[in-house]
């Protein structure tokens, strides 16, 4: 697996932080619209095929 | 947390008597007789001052306050005589589990393991009027001090070269005049209020639930933190034992409450039942209901009133912030305001103001954070919190941003005015502004070696100290180890215990340069 799937920020609570405050005082198509443009600019930074395929099934496999 | 009533005594002391002077003069009076004013007391009396504390109760309130004391600040205790008591009577404590919806197994867990070759532990719990006995027990040895229980703050009016106090008692009022006055009068201080000073952040708009009960029952001294259980759908619960079979049940009410009818017997047992289960014995401890904020004063230091602990700076109880805070305050300011008392600038207490306002910030900074994850305001930040919930039981990633609180630590200074700058290479050791290391030492521990007074800890002997500064030479390996040292290098170390300047090969004149500055003198 190249997906890293270990810890890997050294700031987690201030990077989580921005994270929700990007969505502050936005509707809910509004916070899609935010999170699509999000997930679209970190796998075109991710660039590697194989790692993104491995993300979404990371992503698809949370079941709640 | 700001609904702590004060109906609960926990040990009756009655009032004290008014002084016969009508006029008293005292160095320093203390509003307030909470673990932070009989704290500052303690550790101004031991320095040989004449110090008043003043408290509007005539006994030690009991009920549900701070449990959770850190390793600092049993360290800070352990400087100030009473920390093995702390420690023989609390619960040591290292594990914590978050568990979320319905799940047995813990989403994620936590291990405090005890720090290696270091005198205390992470964490105890104890009750906080266990704290004030213990703190009211050692300053009774002190006679310099004395704890004026059924006077009351009435009025304050500051000027040049002290405070004029009114005091009221149950026998009448009087007046002192006191040379500096520390307001450790609590979160709603009505020493602030009298000044007319801002309190300044950001209002939480929840209510939560504290239940303190005695179960007779074994379970194992850990914090249990749930998200979303079935026992309190879309809130949150919190699970912790202290000392005498009492345990803490907090739970979260949510805002648009019903305050007294949350507080009946009939439902709180509601809630201990369905978190416990419905056959469990238990006895009511104490029931409150409380709510919080994040804010604080922008300055702590006006002129010759000070503000320390919830006075000056208010957290959410996620993360022990808010007595460990406290006590930092406590810590940072004895020594400062023992040298001004002595002669020094009170320019000196500047650096309290910035210092322990680093505290606060980095204080309010993780609560606030910790709260924002636990009471998501939006659809979808609670998404998100969901999404690191459920990511966190399958992958190891998502844990670091489980957020239940973060546990207070010692909190460093990087930007200190007191502290020299490196100017060797150190790739380890402790950062001048951060707090020393313990160590093993001797018999005994590197920090109780430390004391309360400023000390040059050294590697192999070097440099002379200055007239007047003591010296510790370090040899175990551990020691050597946690500070980057080498034979011939030296730390000047604070009476706080904090690092001024370190050295790879000191001589005497940079030492005294940097003692110097550490006392806020100038140092060229």
């Amino acid at each position: 697996m190249s997906l890293i799937l270990t810890p890997n920020l050294v700031d987690p609570d201030g990077i989580y932080e921005k994270l929700i405050a990007l969505h502050e005082g936005r509707d809910a198509a509004d916070s899609q619209r935010v999170n699509a443009r999000l997930i679209l600019t970190l796998i075109n930074h991710i660039g590697d095929r194989e790692t993104i395929l491995e993300a979404i099934a990371v992503a698809a496999g949370g079941k709640v | 947390m700001t609904d702590v009533r004060y109906g609960h005594v926990w040990r009756s002391i009655g009032p004290s008597p008014r002084p016969a002077a009508t006029a008293d003069e005292v160095p320093v009076v203390i509003a307030g007789a909470g673990p932070v004013g009989l704290a500052m007391a303690l550790d101004l009396g031991r320095r040989g001052h004449r110090v008043v504390v003043l408290t509007r109760l005539d006994y030690i309130a009991g009920g549900s306050k701070a449990i959770c004391f850190s390793k600092r600040s049993l360290d800070i205790m352990d400087r100030l005589g009473v920390g093995q008591r702390m420690v023989d009577k609390g619960v040591t404590w290292n594990v914590g589990k978050v568990f979320w919806k319905d799940r047995p197994d813990p989403v994620y867990q936590f291990d405090l393991l005890p720090v290696k070759d270091q005198r205390r532990p992470a964490f105890i719990n104890l009750q906080q009027y266990y704290v004030e006995e213990y703190l009211v027990d050692a300053l009774a040895e002190l006679p310099g001090v004395e704890i004026r229980w059924g006077h009351e703050v009435r009025g304050v009016a500051a000027h040049d070269g002290g405070v004029s106090i009114e005091v009221g008692t149950a026998a009448g009022s009087y007046a002192i005049e006191a040379g500096w006055l520390i307001a450790c009068d609590g979160n709603r201080s009505p020493i602030r209020t009298m000044l007319g000073l801002d309190f300044e952040g950001r209002i939480f708009e929840d209510n939560f639930l504290i239940a303190d009960i005695r179960i007779k029952e074994d379970r194992p001294a850990e914090r249990w933190f749930w998200f979303d259980p079935p026992f309190n759908p879309g809130k949150s619960a919190l699970f912790h034992r202290q000392p005498d079979d009492v345990w803490r049940l907090d739970f979260q009410l949510g805002w648009n409450i019903d305050r007294e009818e949350c507080l009946k017997d009939a439902n709180v047992e509601r809630y201990i039942r369905a978190m416990l289960g419905p056959d469990v014995a238990f006895e009511k401890e104490w029931y409150s209901v409380y709510t919080f904020q994040c804010r604080r004063m922008a300055r702590f230091v006006h002129g010759r009133v000070i503000f320390a602990g919830d006075s000056a700076h208010l957290v959410s109880p996620f993360g022990a912030r808010g007595c460990n805070g406290g006590f930092a305050d406590v810590d940072n300011l004895g020594w400062k305001l023992d040298l001004v008392l002595g002669g020094a600038s009170p320019d000196l207490l500047e650096s309290y103001n910035d210092e322990a306002i680093v505290t606060a910030d980095e204080n309010i900074l993780n609560s606030t954070r910790s709260t924002d994850f636990l009471t998501p305001k939006s659809e979808v930040s609670e998404a998100f919190r969901d999404a690191v919930l459920g990511l966190a039981a399958e992958h190891a990633f998502a844990r670091p941003i489980v957020n239940s609180g973060r546990l207070s630590t010692a909190i460093s200074y990087p930007d200190s005015a007191l502290s020299t700058p490196d100017e060797d290479d150190w790739t380890g050791g402790v950062a001048p502004g951060s707090p020393a290391l313990d160590a093993p030492l001797g018999e005994g521990w590197l920090l109780g070696e430390l004391g309360d007074r400023f000390v040059l800890l050294q590697a192999g002997g070097g440099a002379t100290a200055p007239e007047g500064l003591d010296t510790i030479a370090i040899d175990s390996a551990i020691a050597l180890a946690r500070y980057g040292l080498e034979a011939g290098g030296a730390y000047l170390i604070r009476p706080d215990h904090y690092v001024a300047a370190r050295w790879r090969r000191p001589d005497a004149a940079k030492i005294a340069r940097a003692l110097a500055r550490a006392q806020g003198g100038d140092p060229r």
